[in-house]
């Protein structure tokens, strides 16, 4: 089974060359820790910077330069800032190429609840409603069941959606799922992971063709 | 030249009063009219209705204006980060509407442009959608999603001039220059207040045109919401 790291570590392979990646909060905001050195890609951060760098040294922190987590961050050479309009211009109009983010629910044909649970106090669904709606490669990074033990991969999303039909590809600690017309299709297994333990933690459909390979990573 | 400077903040919030809907910029504590809110509170405005990607946190940003109980509604994206504003959302003594991120600067720019309404894949299928017109393109689902109507707009640059031209400095930029001219009075607060004629005109983010009302502000904080750092040794 993998941790936050080994899902982190397989969602960086994802990355290709010449991509703009816009990366949520949480275990996607870690995957730009671990994307090849030789590739270029730059990373977008909806609050309004293109070319998003790493965290400042200790004493270099501006206040003026935040991601949208609203940490201290720095600019990388070529970097730019623009208003959020026309960031949202970049996710709306498909110009950024891979969406990583995380969620609470998908179901079987790609719907997506990541942003209120009923009872809990709300604070809203930031810009992952304008990413989901939007983005043509959405990939979600999140553990296969819940602190219950719950499946988080169901027929139907319980929770209330953040957008419908739109996620592709999923990432968890447990395998990689492809979102296909006919439910989650199974591509690869985590280390050490049988397709039975899948199949147990998957509420919604599973499709299992011929041998599952393991994730290389 | 137009000129819009006004001397302070007293001035430059003349004629706000209570009920009103007012726009400010920021995103997090990042860029945010740190003066125009002060005065706010001196002038003890109430029952507002205040469009702002977020509430600021529990002493600082439209906290302030949270802990005198003088927002009646918040229109926002993400609320987190504030107790207060928890405790007045769950006890009714706050409205809230949230909205996704886009569809409020989105809604913002429409105003500002003339657009009375705008088509955006947002929230569709969701309950952010309910109750909204939807409608077809191209075989994608699209929701009617309408411009802002707001009485002043509070918005922070880094440099501005008398004809109220304005540059914006780093991701302080975010919603602010969406929000110029998306209200009856656009008021701009700038770090830096130059002599007109030495802001090169290639260089300006929003045109005087938008606004009404400059002025420098003072004694801004900056406060840092999550400072994160990394080491010297950990060399990237």
């Amino acid at each position: 089974m993998l941790d936050k790291t080994g899902i982190t570590k397989r969602i960086a392979k994802e990355v290709k060359n010449g991509y703009y990646v816009n990366l949520g909060i949480g275990i996607p905001t870690l995957v730009a820790n671990f994307v090849r050195e030789d590739i270029d890609v730059e990373f977008q951060s909806e609050n309004g910077i293109l070319g998003m760098g790493p965290f400042p040294f200790d004493g270099e922190e501006d206040a003026d330069l935040i991601n949208a987590g609203k940490q201290t961050i720095t600019a990388l050479e070529g970097a730019s800032y623009f208003d959020s309009a026309t960031s949202f211009s970049m996710i709306r109009g498909k110009h950024v190429d891979l969406t990583i983010l995380g969620a609470m629910e998908v179901s079987e044909n790609g719907d997506i609840a990541n942003w209120k649970i009923p009872g809990y106090m709300v604070k809203g669904m930031g810009g992952a409603m304008d990413l989901v709606a939007s983005a043509e490669n959405i990939i979600v990074a999140m553990m296969h069941t819940n602190k219950k033990g719950e499946s988080k991969l169901l027929k139907r999303c319980s929770l209330p959606l953040t957008g419908v039909g739109c996620v592709k590809k999923i990432v968890t600690n447990l395998a990689v799922l492809e979102v296909t017309k006919d439910g989650f299709k199974l591509l690869e297994r985590a280390p050490g992971i049988a397709v039975e333990t899948i199949q147990q933690a998957t509420e919604g459909h599973l499709i299992i063709e011929g041998q599952i390979p393991e994730m290389e990573l | 030249m137009i000129n819009k400077q006004v001397a302070n903040v007293k001035e430059a919030l003349k004629d706000v009063s209570s009920e009103m809907t007012l726009m400010l910029g920021g995103f997090g504590l990042c860029g945010i009219p740190e003066n125009a809110i002060s005065e706010l509170v001196v002038m003890g405005v109430k029952d507002l209705t205040c469009i702002s990607n977020n509430a600021g946190v529990d002493d600082f940003g439209l906290g302030l204006l949270l802990q005198k109980h003088q927002i009646k509604k918040m229109v926002a994206s993400y609320v987190g980060e504030n107790d207060e504003f928890e405790r007045q959302m769950l006890s009714g003594e706050l409205d809230v509407e949230l909205i996704p991120q886009g569809t409020l600067a989105e809604r913002c720019r429409a105003a500002q442009a003339g657009f009375p309404a705008i088509y955006t894949p947002a929230g569709y299928g969701t309950e952010v959608a309910e109750g909204k017109e939807t409608r077809e393109f191209n075989g994608k689902m699209y929701v009617l999603e309408r411009a802002f109507k707001a009485d002043f707009s509070f918005v922070k640059a880094w440099k501005g001039d008398a004809a109220g031209n304005l540059i914006f400095k780093g991701t302080a930029r975010n919603f602010n220059p969406n929000m110029c001219g998306a209200a009856t009075i656009t008021v701009a607060e700038v770090e830096e207040l130059v002599p007109v004629g030495t802001l090169d005109p290639n260089q300006i983010h929003i045109p005087g045109i938008f606004v009404q009302r400059i002025f420098e502000g003072k004694n801004y904080e900056k406060r840092i919401e999550k400072r994160t750092v990394r080491q010297k040794t950990e060399l990237c």
